[in-house]
């Protein structure tokens, strides 16, 4: 029998969460059956289980700040606004879409509201967001660099090397690790002698904060505190999701190395479930305004569809555009 | 006036420190050391330690600060100690410097130069003496250059920063003590097109970087034996300037390249792959090539001066193409 944790947040900002959870679930949802009918090709990372992570830490950053994301990044574009019809698009190839088609699922990248992708290597988004900080800070801009990144990326050189400049050169980024405990298929413990990750950061002087990511509320709370001690000292801070993708790693996946009640287990903490849970006892969310969202949702989700159905295929004339700024040298 | 490349390289720092507040050098020891090549030297006095930044020996790390520092808006100059080390950042200049603009439909640019000694000839054995030029100019999405003279290493950064797309320079460690005449042309100076320092009409000797001087030095010698050869400066690595190349070639009907890199896959089989596709039929004799032996660059001095092209041996392979033989 677990204790009622109370939602604490005003019933505008707790729904909205609860919104885009239920947005980002729906999409995936679709985006899986959309790869069966081969209209989304390539590799399909699924962010399902993961999306109190995404939306409660997007949603404590400012519309100005910056944001580096991974290839399981579908999640974060939704929850800051990035348009389900242009992602969508983008999944399907189509030149309507956020990256023209160049991308897919993998770089979904838009400039509009300050995403810097979609990086595809991992850990390679790690050095480009202490980068980002570093031109904030020598423009005397306020701004915070938010990073999202797996597990599995602190073992790259990559992490290592952009937590020690960020505290080194003091540099306004917020390290946000989804701990999914499985980097593919190699689970955190085989293959880190250290898998306390807050121990890693503070290796660096870097301040560590170790969260509940599947309860969205919790991890809201924690990127919100992350961000403000960023932008008023400057300096990085690390937090750590503790999280869980229900699907395998990607579509190609046979996720053969998960014991099916460690999922099932993590399934029954599912961050969607959790919220309305707690909405409900508190008596803020009723059944049937749960059912307007979802249906909400799900009406979003067909219009995108309807609009990448509806694209166009960018001329193959255009291959070489954009190699360079104004076309190829 | 007489200069040296170093010197130019540093005038051309300055300048461009001093012109836009954008601009910042980054990289291992260009601050209180004054840069592995003394080329920053004094520049952190001046600049100020945010200007002029020293970083810790990660090269993945800070090249691809570099990197995001140019998306979100400065004008970075990072410095790779070589090009050997460099490896450790390929990850991030491919990766993503590269690709960055293509991948995201043409939402950013990268105006990041990054700077890199390249090249052997000082006994620094296998681990600093590779010349990998054209490892990166085989990558779309950035520029490559190799100043040879010090009008280039003069007047090429100033492009090279106005460039909104990845520029990689090459600068080879022998080069930074040779000492040429500084000429106006500095002040023209664009990062597209080749040039030729010599003017020939039996064949035409192509290089870039250091061997550049070794194929005047073979010119000079040539002309001594009746072989007027033309010298091409390529400059540019990446996109090639195929024009220049073939107006040569359609003019001498004989092509020499001479390259420190490794004979496979190096830039040497590029170009005589496109001379073959553009001026096979202006050609009198197969196109050759004099580029380093696929060895690891040695230490010892008599091992490292085989490995690597000498004048020598271009001389004699330009004799073989003009079709005198190797008699002298």
């Amino acid at each position: 029998m677990t204790t009622h944790k109370p939602v604490g947040l005003p019933d505008d900002v707790a729904l909205k969460l609860l919104t885009d959870m239920v947005r980002i679930r729906r999409f995936e949802e679709r985006c899986a059956d959309l790869y069966g009918q081969m209209k989304i090709r390539g590799f399909l990372h699924l962010y399902i289980g993961e999306e109190a992570v995404a939306v409660g830490a997007v949603h404590a950053l400012a519309a100005g700040d910056n944001i580096v994301a991974t290839y399981r990044e579908h999640g974060h574009a939704l929850a800051r606004g990035v348009s389900a019809n242009a992602v969508m698009a983008e999944m399907y190839g189509k030149q309507e879409g956020c990256s023209r088609g160049r991308g897919g699922s993998m770089h979904i990248f838009d400039a509009a509201t300050r995403l810097y992708g979609g990086n595809a290597i991992v850990g390679g988004g790690l050095p480009l967001a202490v980068g980002l900080a570093l031109a904030d800070r020598m423009q005397g801009s306020r701004r915070v660099t938010a990073v999202f990144f797996g597990e599995g990326a602190v073992a790259e050189g990559a992490f290592h090397e952009s937590m020690n400049l960020a505290a080194l050169w003091h540099l306004p980024v917020a390290f946000f690790c989804e701990n999914n405990f499985y980097a593919m298929g190699t689970a955190l413990v085989r293959s880190e002698s250290q898998t306390d990750l807050c121990v890693k950061a503070a290796a660096f002087k870097v301040p560590a904060v170790r969260v509940d990511g599947m309860d969205v509320v919790a991890v809201h709370e924690a990127a919100r505190v992350a961000v403000e001690q960023v932008r008023a000292q400057g300096g990085p801070c690390f937090v750590e999701f503790q999280t869980y993708r229900y699907r395998a790693h990607s579509m190609f996946d046979p996720d053969l190395y998960r014991n099916k009640d460690e999922v099932e287990e993590w399934k029954r903490r599912g961050p969607i479930h959790n919220l309305t849970g707690r909405l409900k006892a508190e008596g803020r969310l009723t059944e049937e305004r749960f059912l307007e969202i979802d249906a909400a949702a799900l009406r979003e989700v067909e219009s995108a569809v309807a609009f990448a159905e509806a694209g166009t295929w960018e001329p193959v004339e255009h291959l070489l555009h954009d190699v360079h700024t104004g076309g190829a040298p | 006036m007489k200069i040296t490349y170093r010197e130019a390289m540093r005038q051309a720092l300055h300048d461009a420190l001093a012109a836009d507040p954008r601009v910042f050098l980054m990289g291992e020891d260009v601050g209180k050391y004054g840069g592995s090549y003394a080329v920053s030297k004094g520049f952190v006095e001046e600049f100020g330690p945010d200007r002029i930044r020293d970083t810790p020996l990660s090269e993945l790390g800070f090249v691809g600060a570099g990197i995001g520092a140019a998306i979100g808006g400065m004008r970075p100059i990072v410095e790779v100690m070589t090009v050997n080390f460099s490896l450790l950042a390929l990850d991030q200049i491919v990766n993503t410097a590269a690709l960055y603009r293509h991948m995201s439909g043409g939402q950013f640019s990268v105006p990041v130069v990054i700077r890199m000694a390249t090249g052997a000839g000082r006994q620094l054995a296998a681990q600093h003496s590779h010349s990998l030029e054209s490892w990166y100019a085989s990558v779309p999405g950035i520029t490559v250059l190799a100043p040879a003279t010090v009008d280039d290493a003069r007047g090429m950064l100033a492009p090279a920063l106005a460039d909104p797309d990845p520029v990689v320079i090459f600068e080879h460690a022998l080069l930074y003590n040779f000492e040429g005449e500084l000429t106006d042309a500095w002040r023209t100076a664009d990062i597209r097109s080749a040039k030729t320092l010599r003017a020939g009409r039996d064949l035409t000797l192509i290089a870039y970087g250091g061997t550049v001087w070794k194929a005047l030095e073979a010119a000079v010698q040539l002309a001594a034996e009746g072989i007027e050869a033309e010298v091409v400066d390529l400059r540019v690595l990446r996109p090639l300037d195929d024009a220049a190349i073939m107006d040569s070639v359609r003019r001498t009907h004989r092509a020499l390249i001479v390259d420190e890199g490794w004979r496979t896959g190096s830039l040497a089989g590029e170009i005589m792959a496109r001379i073959m596709e553009q001026a096979f039929y202006d050609l009198d004799a197969p196109v050759a090539r004099v580029c380093s032996e696929e060895v690891p660059i040695p230490y010892a001095k008599h091992l490292e001066d085989a490995a690597l092209p000498q004048v020598p041996k271009i001389v004699a392979a330009a004799r073989t193409l003009a079709g005198k033989g190797a008699a002298a």
